[in-house]
C-alpha cells in the first residue's frame, strides 16, 4: 500500500514507452500528470480548508459555522466559489492595468510553484530538488512582491499602506525564519527536503530542534500574513489592506493562493519537524496530509484567539526576540553536534 | 538634523488617508481625515454629520411624548438611557414626579442599557484589534439583555419603554427569572473577559500607554463618563448629583489613574460590576404600586422656563436642555448635550504622534455612537 | 475651593461689571446669570478660577425670534453645584465672544451653534459647520428656516 502511487507512475511510463516514446517524453508527460494532480490538490485542499476554517472559527466562537449547503454545510465552499466565478470583474479606472490584471496570476502561480519540491511520500515529490529548502524558502517571499503588485497596482491609499506593511513584514521576518531552519540543515546536512525526512526516521527534529520549531512557527505565521500577523490585510484597519480594490475572480485568486501558501508551509514545517511522512499504522503518504492538517488547525487556532499585533511590536517582536534566538539556536546545535559526536567517538 | 545630511534623503510628504466615512472601525459615520507620516499620525481632523437627523428641530414639531422615541434614536447602542434623561428633565419642566415602582423600573433598566453599551464597546475594541472571537463572547453575553429588553419592549434596541411620569407598562414575569440569571453569571462572564482580553499580551500592548489622556486636558475637553475616570478624575453623576433614585444604592465608581486606552477598558469592566450591583439591589427592594404617575393626556408647559438636566449615560454625560414655552405642548427649544460629540474632540489631541493602529484602538475606547454625536 | 455660596458670588460679580451689565436671574429649577455678552468671557474666567467652576457642561443658543440667548451651564464638579449664564444678542447678525480659550471644550458646541444657529464666537480658531455639509445654506435651528424651500432644494425640484 506503501508504494501505490510510486507503482502507478512507474506504470504510466512503463506504458508511455511500449508506446514508443522515448523515455524522456515519457518523463515528461508524467511531470504533466503530476503537474495537473498538484493542481487539482491545491483546489479541492483550499476548498476543504476554507470550509474547515470557517467551522473551526464557528466552534471556537460557540456558532455553527455554514450549515445550509449539504451535510454540515460542506458545499459552501463551492456555492461561494461559483458566485465568485460569475462575479463581475470589476478593473478601477485609475489602476495601474498590467499590474493590478497579473499580480493574483503571480500569486496564484508561484503558490503552486511552491509543491513541486514537497515530498508527500518517500520518493513522491515531483521533483526532488537537492537544494529543495532554500527553493522553497525564496519561493515563498516572492509572494510578497505580488502583494506589492496588487497593492501598488491598485493606485489606492488602503492598498499601499496594506503593501508596505507586506513587505516590511516580510523583510522582517524571512530573516528569523531562516535562520531558525539552519539548525536543521546542520543536523541533516543536506537541503534536499526528502533527505531531511529521511534523517528523521527515528527522532522526529522537533525535539531536537525545539527552539527552531517555536520560532519559524511564528516567522511562518507572519510570512503566511496569518492572524496575529494579518497587517497587510487588517480588515478594521485597511479595510482589506492590498486586495481591497479586487472582486470576484480575482480576489478569489488571492485567498486562493493565501490558503494554498497556508497549506504550503504547513506541509513544510511538518517535513522539517514533524517527521515528513514517517509514522505507524498509515501509508506513509496519507501521514504527511494528517499532520498537516493538524498544522493547519494549530493555525487556525491561533487566529481566531488573538489579536492583531501592532506593526512597530511586530518589528521590534522580531529583530529583538526572534533573530536572537534563532542565532542562539544556531550555537547550541553547533555545541549539540559536537557533543554528540564526542559521546559517539568514547 | 542637519541640512546636509537631509539632502541625501528621498523626500518625503505626508499622506492623507480618509478613514471613514465608510469604514469598518469608525463606529457609524464618522469621517477622520488622517495625515499620515507613514505610519505614524500627524493630524486628525474629525468631520461629522453623517448621521445628522435634525432631532432638534424635529423636537419643536412633536409633543413632550411624541418625541420620546426620537430619544432611543440618539444613543441607539444604550437603549433606555437617553429616554431617561429626556423624560426625567420634561418631569422636572413640568414638575411631575414618577411613582416609586416606576424609579426602580427604571433604574433597572438604565443599568441593564450601561451593561449592554459597556460589553459592545468592550466586545467592539476587541473586533478592532483583531480579536474576533473576544467581539463575539461580548455580543453573546450582550444577547441576553437584548432578549430581556424584548421581553419587556418588544423591541430590543431602540427601546421606547419610558414614559413622562414613569414607565409604559409593568415589567413581564419571566423577566425577573432571566435579570437574576444574568447578574449571577455576569462575574463568570468576566472572567472569560479577562481571559481572552485582558490577560492577552498583544492585546495590553496595544492599549497601555495608547492614546494618553491626562486629567487636565480631559477636564478642559469636557470629557466625561468612563472616559473621564480612566483619566483619574472621580466624578460620576449618578453619586454626585443623583437623579431619579440613585441616593439609595450602594455602589462604587471605578477610578484609574493611567489615563490610557488600557484604563478606559478597565474601567468599562469595572463599572459592569457595579451596576449588576445596582440591578441586584433595585430587584431586591423594588416596591408594588403604579408604574405610571397620573399625568393629563397632553403635557403642557406651565411657564417660560427652561431646564437643564443630565444623566450619566453610558459614554459620559448626557443633557437634555429644554426651554418650554407656558401653555405650548411643544418644546420651544431643545438641545441635546452629546457625550460621544464632546468625547470625540479630544481624538486629534490624544492621537497625535500615535501609529496609525492606535487610531483605531482610541475610537474604540472612547466609544463614540455617531448616532449621538451627530443628532 | 471656596464653599459654594450664591449670594457672595453674584454680590462679588455684580461690584465688578455693574447691574447695567449683570442681571440675577434664578427661576424654580436654576440659578443664573443674565449677563451682557462683552462680559461674558471674564465672568466665565472668574468662576472658573476663583469659584472653581471647573466644568462648562453645555452650551447652546436658544432663537427668541426677537433676539438669540446664548447659554452656558456650569458645574463644579465633582459635586452638583451649578450655574447658568446667558446672554441675549440681537438677531441681526449675531455675535458672541468665544470661550474656547477658557474652556477647550467649547470649541465644538461653539461650531454646533454656528452652524445650526448662525451665531458667531468672534475669535474661535475654526468657526466651520460642524453637523451640516460645508456647502449648506442657512442655519436650520433657527425659528425663520424656511423648511419647506429647502425640502424642494434638496429633492430637485428648486434651485440648481
Amino acid at each position: 500500500m506503501d508504494l501505490w502511487f510510486t507503482n502507478i507512475a512507474n506504470y504510466i511510463v512503463q506504458l508511455l514507452m511500449s508506446w514508443g516514446f522515448p523515455y524522456f517524453w515519457a518523463d515528461l508527460i508524467l511531470l504533466l500528470i503530476q503537474w495537473m494532480c498538484v493542481l487539482a490538490i491545491v483546489v479541492l485542499d483550499v476548498i476543504i480548508l476554507i470550509w474547515l476554517e470557517r467551522k473551526a472559527a464557528g466552534f471556537i466562537q460557540m456558532r455553527l459555522g455554514p450549515n445550509r449547503l449539504g451535510p454540515f454545510g460542506i458545499f459552501q465552499t463551492i456555492a461561494d466559489a461559483i458566485k465568485l466565478m460569475t462575479k463581475e470583474d470589476i478593473i478601477p479606472n485609475k489602476v495601474d492595468k498590467w499590474i493590478f490584471l497579473t499580480a493574483p496570476l503571480f500569486m496564484i502561480f508561484i503558490s503552486v510553484m511552491l509543491y513541486l519540491v514537497l515530498p508527500i511520500g518517500e520518493g513522491l515529490a515531483v521533483v526532488d530538488l537537492d537544494v529543495g529548502l532554500l527553493y522553497f524558502l525564496s519561493l515563498s517571499s516572492l509572494t510578497t512582491i505580488c502583494v506589492l503588485m496588487a497593492g501598488w497596482g491598485s493606485n489606492n491609499k488602503w492598498s499601499l499602506m496594506g503593501a508596505m506593511r507586506a513587505v516590511a513584514q516580510m523583510i522582517t521576518y524571512e530573516v528569523p525564519l531562516i535562520l531558525s531552519l539552519l539548525g536543521i540543515v546542520m543536523i541533516t546536512g543536506s537541503l534536499r527536503l526528502s533527505d531531511i525526512v529521511a534523517a528523521q526516521s527515528h527522532v522526529w527534529l522537533i525535539i531536537m530542534q525545539p527552539l527552531a520549531l517555536i520560532c519559524y512557527f511564528i516567522a511562518a505565521t507572519a510570512e503566511l500574513n496569518r492572524g496575529p500577523f494579518d497587517m497587510p490585510e487588517a480588515e478594521q484597519e485597511l479595510t482589506a489592506g492590498a486586495y481591497t480594490e479586487y472582486t470576484g475572480m480575482r480576489w478569489a485568486l488571492f485567498f486562493l493562493a493565501e490558503y494554498t501558501n497556508l497549506v504550503a508551509v504547513s506541509a513544510l514545517f511538518v517535513c522539517l519537524f514533524l517527521g515528513g511522512w514517517h509514522g505507524p499504522f498509515l501509508p506513509q503518504w496519507l501521514w504527511i496530509p494528517v499532520k498537516t492538517y493538524v498544522v493547519i488547525c494549530v493555525f487556525f487556532w491561533i487566529k481566531w484567539t488573538f489579536p492583531r499585533i501592532r506593526m512597530d511590536h511586530l518589528m521590534s517582536f522580531s529583530w529583538k526576540v526572534l533573530i536572537p534566538l534563532s542565532l542562539l539556536n544556531i550555537v547550541l546545535t553547533g555545541f549539540g553536534i559536537e557533543i554528540f559526536a564526542w559521546v559517539r567517538g568514547l | 538634523m542637519s541640512a546636509e545630511k537631509a539632502t541625501h534623503q528621498l523626500p518625503t510628504d505626508h499622506y492623507i488617508v480618509n478613514v471613514g466615512p465608510q469604514h469598518p472601525s469608525t463606529h457609524g459615520g464618522a469621517h477622520l481625515q488622517t495625515v499620515l507620516d507613514g505610519e505614524i499620525i500627524v493630524d486628525t481632523v474629525v468631520k461629522l454629520g453623517y448621521v445628522h437627523r435634525s432631532v432638534e428641530k424635529i423636537a419643536e414639531s412633536k409633543t413632550f411624548t411624541q418625541f420620546i422615541p426620537y430619544t432611543a434614536r440618539l444613543d441607539y447602542l444604550s437603549g433606555c438611557l437617553p429616554p431617561l434623561a429626556y423624560t426625567q428633565a420634561v418631569e422636572k419642566l413640568l414638575d411631575i414626579f414618577p411613582t416609586e415602582r416606576a424609579e426602580y423600573i427604571r433604574i433597572i433598566m438604565a443599568e441593564f442599557s450601561r451593561i449592554s453599551s459597556h460589553l459592545l464597546c468592550i466586545g467592539s475594541l476587541a473586533l478592532d484589534l483583531g480579536a474576533t472571537t473576544a467581539c463575539i463572547y461580548c455580543v453573546r453575553d450582550r444577547e441576553q439583555i437584548m432578549d430581556m429588553f424584548e421581553m419587556v419592549g418588544g423591541q430590543r434596541l431602540l427601546l421606547s419603554f419610558l414614559r413622562v411620569g414613569g414607565v409604559s407598562h409593568d415589567l413581564p414575569e419571566n423577566f425577573y427569572p432571566a435579570a437574576r440569571r444574568f447578574i449571577k453569571e455576569l462575574p463568570k462572564m468576566i472572567d472569560e473577559y479577562h481571559a481572552v482580553i485582558t490577560g492577552n499580551e498583544i492585546l495590553q500592548r496595544r492599549l497601555k500607554g495608547v492614546g494618553r489622556l491626562s486629567t487636565e486636558d480631559a477636564l478642559a475637553y469636557g470629557v466625561t463618563g468612563p472616559n473621564l475616570r480612566a483619566s483619574g478624575f472621580d466624578y460620576d453623576i449618578r453619586r454626585d448629583d443623583p437623579y431619579g433614585i440613585y441616593d439609595r444604592f450602594k455602589f462604587e465608581v471605578p477610578i484609574d489613574s493611567g489615563g490610557d486606552a488600557w484604563a478606559r477598558y478597565l474601567v468599562r469592566v469595572e463599572e459592569l460590576v457595579q451596576s449588576a450591583r445596582i440591578i441586584e439591589q433595585a430587584l431586591d427592594s423594588l416596591p408594588e404600586g403604579d408604574i405610571c404617575a397620573k399625568t393629563p393626556r397632553l403635557l403642557k408647559a406651565p411657564e417660560n422656563q427652561d431646564v437643564y438636566h443630565h444623566i450619566e449615560s453610558s459614554k459620559g454625560e448626557l443633557g437634555f436642555y429644554i426651554v418650554g414655552a407656558a401653555g405650548k405642548d411643544k418644546p420651544h427649544r431643545l438641545h441635546v448635550r452629546a457625550p460621544s460629540f464632546i468625547n470625540l474632540q479630544v481624538l486629534p489631541m490624544i492621537c497625535r504622534g500615535a501609529k496609525f493602529q492606535d487610531l483605531i484602538t482610541n475610537i474604540a475606547t472612547l466609544d463614540p455612537v455617531l448616532g449621538e454625536a451627530d443628532r | 475651593m471656596s464653599a459654594f455660596n450664591w449670594e457672595n458670588i453674584f454680590t462679588d460679580l455684580l461690584n465688578q461689571f455693574g447691574e447695567e451689565k449683570l442681571q440675577r436671574q434664578d427661576s424654580r429649577l436654576s440659578q443664573g446669570i443674565m449677563a451682557e455678552a462683552a462680559i461674558v468671557p471674564e465672568v466665565l474666567c472668574i468662576l472658573r478660577d476663583q469659584y472653581a467652576f471647573n466644568h462648562l457642561a453645555n452650551l447652546t443658543v436658544t432663537d427668541f425670534e426677537d433676539e438669540f440667548e446664548v447659554i452656558y451651564h456650569l458645574y463644579q464638579i465633582p459635586g452638583s453645584q451649578n450655574i447658568v449664564l446667558k446672554s441675549r444678542i440681537k438677531r441681526v447678525s449675531p455675535n458672541m465672544p468665544s470661550v474656547t480659550e477658557l474652556f477647550p471644550t467649547a470649541d465644538w458646541q461653539e461650531r454646533e451653534a454656528f452652524d445650526l444657529m448662525g451665531v458667531t464666537f468672534t475669535g474661535h480658531p475654526n468657526l466651520i459647520r460642524v453637523l451640516l455639509p460645508d456647502d449648506f445654506e442657512g442655519h436650520p435651528l433657527r425659528k425663520d428656516f424656511n423648511r419647506r424651500e429647502w425640502q424642494e432644494v434638496i429633492s430637485g425640484l428648486k434651485g440648481d
